[in-house]
């Protein structure tokens, strides 16, 4: 898919719940999955990070910090959506005469709206999947840094 | 309309479904390979299978139906359903993902640890899932009603039980290959179509969309009236019809002006201005807000993500989603500007959803490429219809048989979607008035002032709590529920009152966002003890977690 070649390459993360199946050829064995139980599966086998799982001082403060940084950028995002996109029915409510443009033979509502308007969500996306694992990245840098 | 060729492209349509289906029923065994697909779906399959899954009657045959009556304030639909795509990546996709969680029930007893809360989103799920089918089924009556000449119920019972066979038989798996096959059934059966539409157009010497003295029939028309309205004839004269009214047009008439419909360039071809369109303003930004926020909310779009492997691929299936669905979302507009030349009779007649599939024949005429094209086109509004009714019905089904039978086994899953299939099917025969896309706008409403702050706030906001998440569900999104009741059942209001309640999301979802932040912070006590814990599964990167 052309779309997903554009991409960056994923750094490779072991997927989750996927750990306990045999490697090698073959169908993978299936793991019985019921609903809500899923959760309480412990995803952190103990003697790895402890510093996180163990809820000390530390690691609260880097999980904290990791919800910042994604939700600060989250929030940037939609902020360049809602100037982007959500300014335009008011902008052609207050000025009229922007909504009576032509561009081409077609009306620049029409054009900004029914085409532009997409690929405009999809640059904000593909901005958004960049900076997110760039975020992830430098956090599992810092939790993964060996001890002095 | 006479096409021979309709009926065969239908049932082509709904046997490869049904085929598909049991292809996947070899593979289903388990009530795991039932319900998640075992989580073997590669990423492109499930992108495919994601937009399938969401483009719907309403995107298929609504959305242009929509711009043929309204103009461009209502590319507001198009672009918003695109655009739910986008705050489902930015706020909900990895952490949900990751959070483990296959349902939104299934996620608020994760991150509240509350069976109370668990029943009360489980009754929400159930209701928005209801009230998505209802329009599905309605379309498909229309569509057959219009192209083969059954009646409307044929339709929509056709679609029902197809649907609910499938997915009683084949459950999710099968379901998955099938959605993906849709999307670019629906994708191919617009695309070609508008570029022959494109030509013909050119051919014709590019008729103007909105010429200077009005629209005028391009052919001799007789109209049947189907919906009420007043009708204002080129001479000025004022004419009530009724449904059953038949009206003959000559060659080159002009088109009456009908009430209710953007008829003059200006209305049709220009946003609603400040001043003397404030509500329309309103309604324009309602609509925004519950389209964006409405997506993340809906049963099953977010019952997909948990076949992405981990939250990265997560993320990157919404991704590819907001591209695939994009595209698609530049087509349904040619159809509705189009429809303003060739098809302005469904104006007077009320059916503009019928634009999209009866375009091809009255641009084309109704030679071999005509009739072609229109059956290309009725498949694809039926893998429309079959694919959205599949998503919605596999999680309804899987809620009910989960939460409300309490069993997980195979059969209990099989009786909960014929329970999930009945009540939708009985409800669209019942209602057949209203335009397809409103429908499905109130859907995005309420799940846009329960779902969306229960997500955004539940995944990034530690201070959550039960009693807040459930307040905050039952007043906003009791309050858009209450508005949909008043909609669909009540008496006509107008002025502001009607507006408020026509498009509610603009007032319920700020409404549910701060009832559920001003209680959370009132019972601060009841916030869980293993937050930390939470909140490091739902955002720790998934390199950390094997």
């Amino acid at each position: 898919m052309a779309a997903e070649d554009a991409l960056p390459a994923p750094r490779r993360p072991d997927p989750a719940g996927t750990s306990d199946e045999p490697v090698g050829s073959g169908p993978p064995a299936r793991t019985r999955v019921v609903l809500a139980e899923v959760s309480r599966r412990p995803h952190w086998p103990a003697g790895t990070h402890t510093e996180l799982t163990q809820q000390t001082r530390v690691g609260e403060a880097l999980v904290r910090g990791l919800v910042r940084a994604q939700l600060a950028l989250a929030l940037q995002l939609s902020a360049v959506v809602m100037v982007g996109l959500g300014g335009l029915p008011w902008l052609f409510a207050i000025a009229p005469s922007v909504g009576r443009m032509t561009v081409l033979g077609v009306n620049l509502p029409w054009l900004l709206l029914g085409v532009l308007s997409f690929p405009f969500l999809v640059a904000v996306g593909w901005t958004y999947v960049r900076l997110a694992e760039r975020n992830e990245q430098d956090f599992t840098d810092l939790v993964q840094r060996p001890e002095r | 309309m006479d096409n021979d060729l309709v009926v065969p492209a239908i049932v082509a349509v709904t046997l490869v479904t049904v085929a598909i289906g049991f292809y996947g029923l070899r593979l289903a065994r388990t009530t795991s390979d039932f319900l998640v697909a075992s989580r073997t779906v590669s990423p492109t399959w499930n992108a495919a299978a994601i937009g399938g899954e969401y483009l719907s009657a309403a995107s298929f045959l609504g959305v242009a139906g929509l711009i043929l009556k309204y103009g461009v304030d209502v590319l507001w639909y198009p672009v918003g359903f695109a655009a739910g795509y986008l705050a489902l990546l930015l706020f909900v996709a990895a952490p949900l993902r990751r959070s483990g969680a296959f349902t939104l029930p299934d996620f608020c007893e994760l991150r509240l640890g509350s069976r109370r809360l668990r029943t009360l989103a489980t009754i929400f799920v159930i209701f928005i899932g209801w009230l998505y089918l209802v329009p599905q089924l309605q379309g498909a009556g229309l569509t057959l009603a219009t192209l083969a000449g059954s009646p409307y119920p044929v339709g929509a019972l056709v679609v029902a039980a197809v649907v609910t066979a499938n997915v009683a038989l084949g459950g999710m798996r099968a379901v998955t290959f099938v959605q993906a096959f849709q999307y670019w059934l629906k994708l191919t059966a617009l695309a070609v179509p508008a570029i022959f539409l494109a030509l013909q157009w050119q051919a014709d010497g590019r008729p103007a969309v909105t010429p200077p003295d009005g629209s005028t029939f391009r052919t001799a028309t007789t109209v049947v009236v189907e919906q009420r309205a007043v009708l204002t004839l080129a001479d000025g004269q004022t004419l009530e019809v009724r449904p059953g009214d038949e009206l003959s047009f000559a060659e080159g008439e002009p088109v009456p002006e009908v009430s209710g419909v953007a008829n003059g360039a200006t209305d049709w071809l220009l946003p609603s201005a400040a001043g003397s369109d404030d509500r329309g303003l309103f309604a324009t930004y309602s609509l925004i807000l519950a389209t964006f926020l409405g997506t993340m909310g809906l049963p099953h779009v977010l019952v997909r993500f948990y076949t992405n492997p981990d939250g990265a691929s997560a993320r990157r299936t919404t991704l590819v989603v907001l591209a695939l669905v994009g595209v698609f979302y530049l087509l349904p507009t040619i159809y509705g500007v189009l429809g303003r030349i060739y098809t302005p009779q469904l104006l007077v007649t009320g059916q503009t959803d019928a634009v999209v599939v009866l375009l091809p024949e009255a641009a084309l005429g109704a030679g071999t490429t005509g009739r072609l094209l229109a059956a290309l086109v009725a498949a694809g509004a039926f893998a429309a219809f079959l694919s959205t009714s599949s998503g919605l019905l596999t999680s309804v089904a899987g809620v009910i048989s989960t939460d409300v039978l309490g069993r997980g086994s195979v059969c209990g899953f099989r009786l909960a979607t014929v329970i999930a299939g009945v009540v939708p099917t009985v409800l669209a025969l019942n209602v057949s008035g209203m335009d397809v896309s409103q429908v499905v706008g109130l859907a995005f409403a309420v799940a846009a002032s329960s779902f969306c702050p229960l997500l955004v706030l539940g995944i990034w906001w530690r201070g959550l709590t039960d009693a807040g998440a459930a307040a905050g569900i039952l007043v906003g999104g009791g309050a858009a529920v209450s508005s949909v009741l008043i909609t669909v059942l009540g008496p006509g209001l107008t002025g502001w009152p009607a507006t408020l309640i026509a498009q509610p999301a603009a007032w319920t979802v700020p409404l549910a966002f701060t009832v559920m932040i001003v209680v959370s912070l009132a019972t601060r006590r009841r916030a869980p003890a293993d937050i930390g814990r939470t909140m490091l599964r739902l955002h720790a990167p998934d390199a950390l977690r094997s």
